[in-house]
């Protein structure tokens, strides 16, 4: 369906990639633990690291979770787009095929949150 | 001798009907359609504007002696209430959050709600819808002033208030409710009046309106209160127009119908998720609870709804299908979005605070399937990390719904522990929603939705810092400059609640005012 107008009504889109100053939005939940609210937006060069996101911002981010100490990162599994999916942490975003507002999720199987409450 | 002649007296009704009707005329020399160029486009018939039956028979004259009337009263109050220092006499300063959040994020709606019925009423053709939008034009902008200068007396002891209007055009969460009205006065005329004079005004009115308005009563808050009394015949008049609006558009043509209904849809689920924000302050920020959201929506909307819904059945109108959704999320809303708030309070213009031990047992009373399950150990966790210092101040920005712009915090219909994720792909970019109905809004109108100002994007691109900020210096912190742009005072405006100024000076003038000090 179109949007009803009295004439032409196309714009551009407010956050396409251009006005982000090289960087590319990516968008990360943990799932499992409520505790943090929503999953997060970042914006990130498309040339970093996946690996470094992981090392370098996660803990920042996560790190006030009891469980976040516990995780074994050699466990996690990875959904992008809710679909099951393997990033390459020595890759970058880029080559891991990830674009601009794709959104990605960790499950650490074994954690759930504060008591088990998915908190 | 003189004879007396009978002064010709009109009737209420003749009066009414040339007071109105009357004031109208036929064109002669200028084309209807470019008279009333928004009138075909939304695809709406209208055979018979005639047909129209006024809902209340009211003409400008006399509305304004009565609104003059209820002034004099509800100034009255106030000014008694300021003498008074009635602001000392509310339960706990915890509740002036609630008129935080009010001022801020309702006060401007009813302005915009002014502009929206003056430009709806503008593109009648018809008398009678013409002149019952100007009046409720009129309300709006009344409730706007009065609500203002009924809270300017709180705004000169507590903070947060300040800038209330400069606050609701930027800061993240007041989008949600902005974005709303937005979303209702860049729709044609007869989508507005049923957003608003219909689906907020009629349906979910209750639930936005009273809860407030009771919450001060219960509260002893006496200003709000009278300013919510002093509307409340506004509100039923307005109720009254909602419900004729949608008859008439109704029976007029079926294939309005299909139309009409869509429009309900929407707007139902756009009312509803901004009653998030209600439904929150109805859970945790009243000290002294009037119900549970819960019960409000059952009341409200499940009941009273349900019946009038009944009724439009006769015209071919359904309930719309977001109610299912609405009834499984109605044991988690509030909780979910109190949650929000408490990761975000570093960045509002109110205090968040974890509620205590009696009002975690009124929870768990009022949501006994879902709060001692799903809530509790969050908050006893996030209590106990405050009292050792480490109070939960979540500093990274949130992903939005493109359409409702809430973070994503609601779960999965019928699953609490789950995150609902929806996305469209539309031409080169990908579009994220927090649920199925969001996501079916953009998708009847994604040229609408790609140009929505979501806060956090915005933030990234640099648009949300003070002027002349470099974002790129050493040491640059991204919340201070927000905050800043916000005209927002970090440690003073925002914040939790346990050793904020307002708590201070709340319990400092409230011990002078009652003890000898």
């Amino acid at each position: 369906m179109a949007v009803a107008a009295v004439k032409e009504y196309q714009f551009a889109p407010a956050d396409s990639v251009d006005k982000f100053h090289g960087n590319q939005l990516l968008y990360i939940g943990w799932e499992d633990h409520l505790l943090f609210c929503a999953p997060f937006a970042f914006p990130f060069p498309p040339a970093m690291r996946f690996g470094d996101i992981i090392a370098g911002v996660l803990p920042g981010v996560f790190g006030y979770h009891p469980d976040f100490a516990q995780i074994d990162w050699s466990k996690v599994e990875w959904l992008k787009s809710g679909q099951p999916w393997q990033p390459d942490v020595e890759k970058s975003l880029a080559e891991n095929g990830l674009k601009h507002k794709d959104v990605i999720r960790l499950r650490t199987p074994g954690l759930t949150g504060i008591k088990g409450s998915f908190s | 001798m003189d004879m007396q002649v009978a002064k010709k007296k009109l009737g209420l009704k003749e009066r009414y009907a040339v007071m109105t009707r009357g004031l109208d005329w036929k064109p002669s020399y200028q084309k209807m359609e470019d008279i009333y160029p928004y009138i075909a486009y939304e695809g709406i018939k209208i055979h018979d504007w005639d047909k129209w039956e006024d809902p209340f028979r009211l003409t400008m004259d006399a509305y304004w002696k009565y609104q003059s009337e209820k002034e004099r009263k509800l100034y009255s109050v106030l000014d008694a209430y300021v003498q008074s220092n009635g602001h000392l006499n509310v339960t706990d300063a915890r509740y002036l959050n609630t008129v935080k959040l009010f001022i801020s994020g309702i006060s401007p709606l009813e302005y915009v709600a002014h502009r929206g019925f003056a430009h709806a009423g503008r593109q009648f053709p018809g008398p009678g819808p013409r002149v019952a939008c100007l009046m409720q034009s009129l309300d709006e902008i009344r409730h706007a002033q009065t609500q203002v200068h009924a809270v300017s007396n709180y705004n000169k002891y507590y903070n947060g208030m300040h800038d209330f209007h400069h606050a609701h055009d930027r800061v993240w969460f007041l989008s949600v409710p902005k974005s709303f009205f937005d979303d209702a006065i860049t729709a044609g005329p007869f989508e507005f009046m049923v957003s608003i004079g219909f689906s907020f005004e009629y349906v979910l009115t209750n639930l936005l309106f009273v809860p407030f308005v009771s919450g001060a009563a219960y509260n002893g808050d006496m200003g709000t209160m009278t300013f919510g009394f002093s509307a409340q015949s506004d509100e039923a008049r307005h109720m009254t127009l909602g419900l004729e609006v949608i008859k008439f558009i109704l029976q007029q043509d079926p294939a309005n119908v299909p139309i009409v209904q869509r429009w309900i849809d929407k707007w139902t689920w756009r009312g509803y998720r901004v009653l998030t924000l209600v439904a929150m302050m109805m859970d945790y920020m009243l000290p002294k609870r009037t119900m549970s959201w819960k019960e409000a929506w059952e009341v409200y909307f499940e009941q009273n709804g349900g019946a009038l819904f009944k009724d439009l059945a006769r015209y071919g109108i359904k309930m719309p299908d977001c109610a299912a959704q609405i009834a499984l999320e109605k044991d988690h809303l509030s909780h979910q979005a109190w949650s929000t708030f408490y990761n975000y309070g570093a960045a509002t213009n109110f205090h968040s605070w974890m509620p205590d031990e009696d009002e975690m047992a009124w929870l768990s009373a009022k949501y006994p399937n879902s709060f001692d399950k799903h809530y509790r150990p969050r908050y006893e966790f996030w209590r106990e990390q405050a009292a050792k210092g480490n109070r939960f101040y979540n500093k990274t920005l949130p992903m939005l719904c493109q359409t409702c712009q809430i973070p994503l915090v609601f779960t999965e219909p019928g699953d609490p522990t789950k995150i609902c994720y929806r996305e469209v792909d539309y031409k080169e970019d990908k579009y994220h929603f927090c649920s199925d109905h969001c996501k079916k809004i953009f998708e009847d109108e994604p040229e609408k939705y790609v140009q929505a100002w979501l806060p956090v994007h915005q933030i990234y691109q640099g648009n949300c810092f003070p002027e002349g900020t470099d974002p790129t210096v050493e040491g640059f912190d991204p919340l201070a400059a927000v905050l800043k742009y916000y005209h927002l005072e970090h440690g003073r405006d925002n914040l939790d609640f346990e050793g904020s100024e307002d708590q201070k000076n709340f319990e400092a003038w409230h011990g002078q005012a009652t003890k000898n000090i």
